[in-house]
């Protein structure tokens, strides 16, 4: 029987945070890509953006998000960058951490990068959150490396991200 | 540790097709993932239709982002689960859970998110069967197509 979920890597930042998680080397062997993350940004704030891009490049990258905060809903679109989800910040309620998915069909495929986001951010106070990303990299290119980031902090300590690789035979 | 994530069928298209089926599901899983990556000639919906049926035997609700509105629809009656959200265009991926599938006692939920160069979507739909599901479709609207390359694996998951 088949695995089709495979651990690539697992990184947990350190004490001291980390402007961002970064996988490198990706394997070729997949069919699509999975990231599971639990992040908190140091932002001085409720919360921070979680940006994608791959290969290093900051290039040909654009999103739009759905979320809702329970009392409201919105979406917003991003033209030149990859919004992918959400990190609760440092004013956030002590020892929560945002919990999302990334999901990337196709990785080393000649199309271009079709990338799904979901992350929850739930906090027993004002500033919790649901979101949905759509994320497009206009690249042939195939992902051989990912970089996630927040828009204004650093990740805290103990924040994480599992890579899977995920085969379709 | 057992596998509980499995490839059922995948099917990359090497030209362009109006519907992709999978046939003779194995009653064998919990629950079926379909993933989609690809697009859609014109301005075609997706459809998601269980078993061959286009019946008024559908219903959907969804929450949709275009960039600058959010927004909830729903279609009851309908003969298919729209699982797209508008312009479907060429770079679209679409992730379908289907629960409890084999099962001959409940109606058949779903669950999509739908993720385009212009909309982002979460939507639930049921099919108002109790039949075991055996077969998946998904179609293009009407006439349209699937653009060549597109790809669609089917998995299942097993509870143990």
């Amino acid at each position: 029987m088949a695995v089709t979920h495979k651990l690539i890597q697992t990184i947990t930042v350190g004490s001291g945070g980390s402007a961002s998680i970064d996988f490198t080397s990706i394997p070729q062997t997949y069919t699509d890509l999975l990231v599971l993350y639990s992040a908190r940004s140091a932002r001085a704030a409720v919360g921070d953006d979680v940006y994608i891009r791959f290969n290093g490049l900051s290039t040909n990258l654009s999103s739009r998000t759905l979320y809702g905060t329970g009392s409201a809903t919105a979406s917003y679109s991003d033209a030149s960058v990859a919004y992918i989800g959400y990190a609760v910040g440092d004013t956030s309620t002590a020892s929560v951490f945002s919990n999302g998915n990334i999901y990337i069909p196709n990785y080393v495929g000649s199309t271009n990068k079709s990338v799904s986001g979901d992350v929850v951010s739930e906090n027993n106070a004002t500033g919790a959150t649901q979101q949905f990303a759509a994320g497009l990299w206009s690249s042939t290119a195939a992902i051989t490396q990912l970089t996630i980031y927040c828009l204004n902090g650093n990740f805290k300590q103990y924040s994480s991200a599992s890579l899977y690789g995920i085969k379709n035979s | 540790m057992p596998a509980t994530y499995e490839p059922i069928a995948t099917t990359t298209l090497g030209s362009t097709q109006n519907q992709v089926d999978f046939n003779t599901i194995s009653s064998a899983y919990t629950d079926l993932v379909l993933v989609f990556n690809g697009g859609v000639t014109s301005t075609a919906d997706i459809w998601l239709r269980m078993n061959s049926d286009t019946g008024s035997n559908y219903s959907r609700t969804r929450l949709t982002g275009d960039g600058s509105t959010a927004a909830s629809t729903r279609n009851s009656a309908a003969s298919s689960i729209f699982v797209s959200v508008g312009t479907v265009g060429t770079n679209a991926n679409m992730i379908i859970h289907v629960f409890n599938y084999a099962n001959a006692t409940t109606y058949k939920t779903t669950l999509t998110r739908f993720n385009s160069s212009a909309y982002t979507a979460a939507s639930t739909g049921i099919w108002r069967s109790t039949s075991a599901i055996t077969s998946l479709t998904l179609k293009a609207e009407a006439a349209d197509t699937f653009t060549s390359g597109s790809t669609f694996t089917l998995y299942g998951i097993k509870a143990a």
